[in-house]
């Protein structure tokens, strides 16, 4: 139910602003998939050391936090209303 | 001095200042100063009272126990921040533009405000979060102890009891003083905030500074510490992946449903861009809280003698290197996150149990007395409190009852799977506008009892509150429903399994019965705003309220205000809108005032709570109000289109019923005249031939006859033309072409003329009477004397009396001028009475025969007159009635 869409072309300002969005959406999910990787690593016949894994997930945990702040920096949800709408909408 | 007495006198300097530091931030709030108190990193800070002392000690606990398995309760909380975008903006706004209070309150909102499932969410609520604060108190007790223990040759080993009784007390007087200062409208509280936000700075720097301590102090550097790890019985990642995912996402759903998370997260966020701080700052917060847990795990097994209690290591470590300052700091970090913890449970669960349980109750039973003015801002406040101490009660309670010998991250994780609950409603109700109050009833009904069942029960223990048979056989004895392995799901961890089950079954009796159920309108007029939140309402909006409401705001305000003020007011209002009487129109401004001057009394929150039940639907602006009508409209468009087209084919075929009847009755007609008109144009033709043939064919005819048939042939002519003068005459009266000429005339020489014209002297005798006569007409004269020929023509033709005879009386009857002709003959037969007056109707057999035109031709000449003629039964003979309107004739001089 969406009477009105919004224009199918946009100021390269807005589009930048509604990509940014997407990226923020798609955050979390690679972020989740990111965490599972040790899952399977193995080391021969017995499991992975403590050490690497815990390496790799807060150096996961610095980069979501990084990405996260850079993606928060320029994505104002104050600027316009439009850029709010459901994911589908370009 | 001893150390256990520096500790309590640091613990009571620390509140003294956290105590300043709240009223500090609530003097300042109250100014208007401070732009602080409204900075995002507060906010990020304030949401890490995720951070509680399950964190601060039990962290290091889990992960000597289960190594880095511990970072899921920390990683799933960070995906949900870092995706802020998809669900946290969402409820922030709609926490803003609806004035949430609690969770409770934004699910019964969103479900058509709903109090039955708010009660339904506080009771989950408060029996998820007992648990967890018994964990808090129990936590600084065994801080305690722990100090204690070096001093045991003082021999002031502390009561662990009385430990936890001062820690409840102190905790709640802490919140009921700063939490319930007042009833703001919007439910923040700005020195609990600030003390809170102090509280996770030192938390945050405890457990640094014990990091660093035990990384670079006890170990050695990083290399010797990492050593240390790979050497240790946590060296190996032997996660299993069910759990590493099902912590993760479990630990993300209760950060969205925690009721002090909401707290802190909704309720107090003061401004929704704060938010794009916290998406990096909090992730980063966790990261650093996190970040030497492993390490001062693998040291404390390593160091700490066996059986010792792992989840004391950040402040045993210390300790047993005689480092008192980092010890006290050590404690004051577990102290804050046990605190803060508690302070907020308890003012986010006293709002939902004085908003949802209290005040209904209390409104209901007090229902129809009038109250003096202040009663219900006393009753909320006191409620409020009491809530808070009997939450607290509850905790040191559940505290005493456990022995507080379990584990803590495994009461952690009772509590979180049964908040996580919430989630399947409240997503459901924030992204599907489907989703219906009768499916998030049912979907918490299960998940609660499931959670019950399989965890909350079972974690007291074999047959303290389920008895061992259930365990074993299950309930009622059957298989499938062991507590422990719900429809045989042997073998998995029990968290897992009650997480699984309890999510799987809430969320698909949430969906299945939503997409059964119908929402009332209320339902879906909220499910429009909370969906589209962000198309329909950016800011809290205004009141609108229906006519019928005033009485009950009325009623309402009497109860609050007292019986004079509130009818002085409403009063006032009335009359100012140009109303007699005490009800004035529910107006915006008017509502808007009412809640001011109520919310003098009672709060804000409760004035507005209170406005928003009797008027409904908070700020409903004109498109929430579309939105949902629009869906209805267009069905009901849709079927109002079809029943218009429906009855505009009705009407056709009725129009094509009627019109082919008229036409089946004109062919009919038309063949009817066709055959009478041939009938009669022929027998004269046939003599006019017969007899032209003979005079033409015949040779030796005599004068005499030829005479005789040639008048034979003219008369026939005649008659022939006759004919076709009436047809021509009736048509051009039928189409109403006739022009009608004028003139005035004596009615007695009329009939003189008719009476000559249709030459029927002698014929048949006729009876006038004369003195009648004597009336001025004025009309067309020379069709008015047509009429009356034809039918003195028509009694001589027709009239089978012996002597035939003809009367003709002139009257008046109800204002016409009536002019009978009576015959004294058979008269006309009661069938043919009706048809006598169609074309080409005659009766029987005439001696000279007519084309039957005649009668039809008065008629029709009549009604040009504006006049009739028609036949009167019941006379002796066949009598014929000419009458004309009064105004066409004038009275004799």
């Amino acid at each position: 139910m969406s009477p009105e869409r919004g224009p199918v072309f946009l100021a390269r300002r807005t589009y930048r602003r509604r990509r940014l969005g997407d990226a923020a959406r798609l955050l979390p999910i690679v972020g989740a998939l990111l965490v599972c990787i040790p899952l399977l690593w193995r080391n021969g016949s017995e499991a992975s050391r403590t050490t690497d894994v815990m390496f790799y997930i807060f150096g996961l945990w610095i980069a979501l936090a990084v990405l996260a702040g850079a993606i928060s920096r320029y994505l104002r949800p104050s600027e316009t209303e439009d850029g709010s709408r459901d994911p589908g909408d370009i | 001095m001893s150390i256990l007495n520096v500790l309590i006198l640091v613990c009571v300097l620390y509140v003294v200042f956290l105590f300043a530091v709240a009223f500090a931030a609530d003097r300042a709030a109250l100014r208007g100063q401070g732009s602080w108190l409204r900075s995002p990193y507060v906010y990020t800070l304030s949401l890490s009272i995720y951070c509680t002392a399950w964190t601060f000690y039990g962290a290091v606990g889990f992960a000597a126990r289960s190594g880095l398995e511990f970072v899921t309760i920390y990683i799933g909380p960070t995906l949900v921040m870092v995706g802020w975008w998809w669900t946290l903006r969402k409820m922030v706004r709609v926490g803003r533009s609806q004035r949430i209070t609690s969770i409770a309150d934004l699910i019964s909102s969103r479900y058509g405000k709903s109090n039955l499932l708010a009660v339904f969410v506080t009771v989950l609520a408060v029996i998820g979060a007992t648990p967890y604060i018994a964990l808090q108190l129990q936590s600084v007790t065994l801080s305690f102890a722990a100090f204690a223990e070096t001093e045991v040759a003082a021999g002031t080993m502390p009561d662990m009891q009385s430990t936890a009784v001062w820690v409840a007390a102190g905790l709640a007087v802490f919140t009921i003083l700063f939490g319930t200062r007042n009833l703001d409208a919007n439910e923040r509280h700005h020195g609990v905030v600030m003390a809170i936000a102090v509280e996770a700075v030192v938390k945050l720097f405890a457990l640094l500074a014990v990091g660093v301590f035990v990384v670079w102090g006890l170990s050695g550097g990083v290399a010797e510490t990492l050593a240390r790890i790979d050497a240790s019985e946590i060296a190996r990642f032997e996660v299993t992946g069910s759990r590493w995912v099902g912590l993760t996402m479990l630990s993300g759903m209760a950060f969205l449903c925690l009721p002090r998370m909401f707290q802190v997260m909704v309720v107090e966020n003061e401004d929704e861009d704060h938010l794009r701080t916290a998406a990096w700052a909090f992730p980063t917060y966790l990261m650093l809280m996190s970040l030497f847990v492993v390490p001062i795990a693998a040291v404390g097994l390593d160091l700490m003698p066996n059986g010792a209690n792992p989840d004391l290591f950040v402040l045993t470590l210390p300790l047993m290197d005689g480092r008192d300052g980092l010890a006290i700091l050590s404690f004051l970090g577990g102290f804050s996150s046990a605190t803060s913890m508690v302070i907020v449970a308890a003012i986010a669960l006293s709002t939902m149990v004085s908003n949802h349980m209290v005040m209904p109750i209390w409104l209901y039973v007090s229902g129809g007395a009038a109250m003096v003015s202040g009663d219900v801002r006393h009753v909320a406040l006191l409620a409020r409190r009491l809530s808070i101490a009997g939450i607290v009660f509850l905790g040191y309670l559940y505290f005493r009852l456990s022995g507080g010998g379990t584990a803590l991250a495994a009461i952690g994780l009772i509590s979180f799977v049964g908040v996580a609950q919430f989630l399947p409603p409240l997503m459901g109700g924030l992204f599907w506008r489907g989703a219906t109050r009768s499916g998030a009833l049912t979907g918490l009904g299960l998940g609660f009892f499931v959670w019950l069942y399989c965890l909350f029960l079972p974690s007291f223990g074999p047959s303290v509150v389920l008895p061992q048979a259930v365990f074993e056989n299950g309930l009622w004895g059957i298989g499938w429903l062991r507590p422990r392995a719900m429809f045989g799901a042997e073998g998995m961890d029990p968290v897992m399994h009650a997480l699984l089950w309890s999510i799987l079954l809430n969320a698909g009796g949430f969906v299945l019965v939503s997409l059964l159920s119908f929402p009332k309108p209320i339902e879906r007029l909220q499910g429009a705003q909370f969906v589209n939140v962000f198309e329909h309402s950016p800011t809290p909006g205004g009141w609108t309220g229906g006519m019928a409401q005033s009485e009950d705001l009325l009623v309402m305000s009497q109860r609050i205000l007292g019986a004079r003020e509130a009818q002085n007011l409403f009063e006032g209002v009335a009359k100012r809108q140009g109303l007699a009487g005490y009800l004035p129109e529910p107006s915006p401004d008017f509502l808007q005032e009412l809640e001011r001057v109520l919310s003098g009394s009672v709060g804000a929150a409760t004035a507005h709570a209170m406005i928003g039940q009797i008027v409904g639907g908070a700020a409903v602006s004109v498109e929430d109000l579309m939105a949902v009508a629009d869906e209805a409209a267009q069905i009901m468009e849709y079927s109002s289109q079809l029943e218009a087209k429906s009855q505009e084919l009705a009407r056709t075929a009725r129009q094509l019923r009627q019109a082919n009847e008229k036409l089946t009755q004109i062919s009919v007609q038309k063949d009817g005249f066709l055959s009478q008109i041939s009938h009669e144009l022929r027998t004269p033709m046939t003599s006019i031939r017969a007899f032209s043939e003979i005079l033409r064919d015949t040779d030796d005819l005599t004068l005499e006859e030829q005479s005789k048939y040639a008048s034979i042939i003219h008369d026939e002519s005649v008659r022939l033309t006759r004919l076709l003068d009436d047809l021509l005459d009736l048509s051009v009266l039928e189409n109403g072409q006739v022009v009608l000429n004028t003139q005035t005339g004596r009615l007695s020489e009329l009939l003189d003329r008719a009476v000559r014209a249709a030459g029927v002297q002698g014929e048949i005798r006729i009876e006038r009477d004369r003195a009648s006569e004597v009336v001025d007409l004025t009309t067309d004269l020379d069709r008015l004397a047509q009429v009356f020929i034809n039918l003195i023509a028509n009694a001589r033709k027709y009239c089978d009396g012996r002597p035939p005879i003809l009367t003709i009386r002139v009257g008046q009857s109800d204002g016409q001028l009536v002019i009978d002709f009576k015959d004294n003959g058979s008269g006309v037969p009661p069938e043919k009475q009706s048809v006598i007056f169609e074309k080409f109707s005659r009766i029987g057999e005439t001696k000279a025969g007519g084309a039957g035109l005649g009668l039809a031709i008065c008629r029709e000449i009549m009604a040009r007159l504006g006049g009739d003629v028609s036949y009167l039964p019941g006379q002796k003979g066949a009598a014929f009635r000419v009458s004309l309107p009064i105004e066409t004739r004038m009275a004799a001089q």
